[in-house]
């Protein structure tokens, strides 16, 4: 079943009356085929207004959307030979974070990915992609074991935050992540983060604070979620919008502000309206950003990495 | 020191920034309820003559508690850019701002200072909770990182003292960023070989708790200090469960191994000069104490570790 945002639904209204004189027309009717091209010329249009001018808090709908690829389908899009590589040997295996070996375009790497599950059993299995401290300590034996066989990160971040719960918290959820964030910092091979959906908060810098930041038109990236945000600073969750505008959570402010370094383009519709393209337009991002990469050695990659976060906060919009 | 003055830390100044008497004589223990006498309370360092609860301190107080004889010098912070996402929620973040330094001196919510911690040097940075619940903006993170490079320099241990709810939101993304670079603060201190000693106060949450905070070389808190990741609230909405009896308080934490030791307060000073001393100056001071503590390593005229 395909989901449609408030925003999308004139859309879906279109392409469900499209649908149904496509099914008409399967008699060979010149005057549907006809119609049915006006129509599609139409949605044409639309998307293009649309999207041309999406607020913040559209864009959150967005990255949120249900129909998005998600880790899973970058790690399905983009690497070869996967091998899924589980646990923390402390405790668990976390699903909400997927890990493991293969190759990107040929070349092994260490992949990262924060999944959030596209049915309701995988939502559950996947703890809707909120990780524990088991996840956040299996993401960093993984970046060790990267660093070891001198292997690239490649992470594709797309999180709500990670899990609040009593657990979580127990076993060290703050530890974990400042550890996870350390890791990154200190690794000795190149680190590609993406932002392909939600970059919520802690859960998300933890496998973020690479060499190379990519994000994704439509995702976001936020210290705090606009829900969260209005209702402390607004009193009121009403007025997450408001708050969706002030926190400049957008690819493109965060362009501006130096945090990420390359916005790449989705779709005409969003990513989730053609799932290929938006995996593959993330695939020659990525390469482009690791090839100058991989000329560096281990100290040179740490000091641009450290060079680069150093930097950040410098300027202002 | 002159070439540090001139260049790395402008116009190092000395803080004795005399506090007006407030006008409260008294204040209510929020544990115990129990009315105390304020003078009272400040000779038992806001500790509750009653009920033992550990009020909070501000960073003049923590300064004139850690340091050798209560002295330090304050380093003037690098200025950092003011409201840089130009944030207005029910009212201008510059405004908010600019409210909370007047109270201050002009300052945000980290004090650095750097003295002698018995008798060895160390750089002291404290979170003011009462500017803005002591949240992380880029100010604060600046400051921790001149901390780092204050410490590195001198040679000396770095100790933090958290009391904050976490990142500054106004500050949007910027201040998430805060994480990996505080973290990379840290990392100087480290790379230098030198201790980083990180004092849990109440509250250390969020974004201060899972970053610098949590990656002390020894992590030491204080009795009852709330510290975790998520709020209790944010934790009881998900769930929807009522939290265990001391959840996130320091001892629970002690008791699932992320602290070192919980400290009562009135142990602090000699606590934290100890560790100092063992991590900074391992060699035994004279023969004698060598003797007297029986078996220590091979004495025999040997160098001990430096
Ligand atoms: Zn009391």
């Amino acid at each position: 079943m395909r989901h449609f945002l408030e925003f999308e639904k004139p859309l879906a209204e279109l392409e469900g009356k499209i649908e149904e004189l496509r099914h008409l027309a399967d008699g060979g009717d010149l005057n549907i085929a006809d119609e049915v091209s006006r129509l599609e010329t139409k949605v044409d249009r639309l998307l293009r207004q649309t999207y041309a001018k999406l607020s913040p808090w559209q864009k959150v709908q967005l990255a949120r959307h249900p129909d998005r690829p998600h880790g899973g389908d970058y790690i399905a899009g983009l690497i070869t030979e996967f091998t899924p590589l589980a646990g923390d040997r402390g405790f668990a295996e976390d699903r909400a974070i997927v890990g493991g070996l293969g190759r990107f375009r040929g070349r092994a790497v260490v992949v990262l990915a924060h999944e959030k599950g596209a049915d309701t059993e995988a939502r559950v299995r996947h703890n809707f992609g909120m990780a524990k401290p088991e996840g956040y300590r299996k993401a960093i034996r993984l970046m060790h074991l990267a660093a070891r066989f001198g292997l690239p990160v490649v992470s594709f971040v797309d999180t709500a935050g990670a899990y609040p719960g009593i657990e979580a918290e127990e076993r060290g959820q703050a530890e974990a992540i400042a550890r996870a964030i350390e890791a990154c910092l200190q690794l000795d091979v190149p680190l590609i983060a993406t932002v392909i959906g939600e970059g919520g908060s802690g859960g998300a810098i933890a496998m973020a604070a690479g060499n190379s930041v990519l994000m994704l038109e439509n995702a976001i990236y936020s210290v705090i979620s606009p829900e969260g945000c209005a209702s402390i600073l607004w009193r009121s969750s009403g007025n997450a919008q408001d708050a969706a505008e002030a926190l400049k959570l957008t690819a493109q402010d965060l362009l501006k502000l130096g945090v990420i370094d390359r916005i790449i383009a989705e779709p005409l519709g969003g990513a989730h309206r053609d799932k290929d393209a938006a995996v593959t337009a993330t695939g020659d991002a990525i390469e482009a950003a690791l090839k100058p990469l991989l000329a560096l050695d281990g100290p040179a990659l740490r000091k641009q990495r450290r060079e680069k976060f150093l930097a950040m906060g410098t300027k202002g919009l | 020191m002159s070439w540090l003055t001139n260049f790395v830390l402008p116009k190092i100044r000395a803080v004795v920034t005399k506090k007006e008497v407030p006008e409260n004589l008294w204040q209510k223990c929020p544990n115990c309820g129990q009315m105390l006498f304020r003078r009272d309370l400040e000779a038992n360092l806001n500790v509750c003559a009653n009920c033992g609860n550990h009020l909070r301190m501000d960073a003049e107080q923590r300064m004139a508690l850690l340091f050798d004889e209560g002295r330090s010098t304050a380093i003037e912070l690098p200025k950092a850019i003011a409201d840089p996402l130009k944030f207005r929620d029910l009212k201008r973040y510059s405004d908010r701002l600019k409210e909370a330094q007047a109270r201050v001196g002009g300052r945000d919510a980290m004090v650095v200072a750097h003295g002698t911690i018995g008798g060895l040097p160390a750089v002291l940075a404290c979170f003011d909770f009462a500017f803005m619940g002591g949240s992380m903006g880029i100010a604060v993170g600046e400051a921790l990182l001149a901390a780092a490079r204050l410490a590195v320099l001198q040679e000396a241990a770095l100790v933090v003292v958290p009391a904050s709810g976490g990142a500054r939101m106004q500050e949007g993304i910027l201040s998430l960023m805060q994480m990996p670079r505080t973290t990379l603060a840290v990392e100087m201190v480290k790379e230098a070989g030198l201790p980083y000693i990180v004092l849990l106060t109440d509250p250390t949450t969020g974004g201060v708790s899972a970053s610098f905070a949590m990656l002390g070389d020894i992590t030491l808190a204080e009795p009852g200090a709330v510290i975790g990741f998520a709020g209790a609230r944010v934790i009881e909405e998900t769930i929807r469960e009522k939290l265990p009896e001391g959840f996130q308080r320091a001892e629970y934490l002690l008791e699932h191994g992320m602290v070192d030791a919980v400290v009562p307060r009135k142990e602090l000073k000699e606590t934290l000069a100890r560790i100092i001393r063992l991590l900074m100056s391992p060699a035994p001071a004279t023969g004698l104490v060598l003797a007297a503590a029986g078996k220590g390593r091979a004495a025999a005229g040997g160098k001990t570790a430096p």
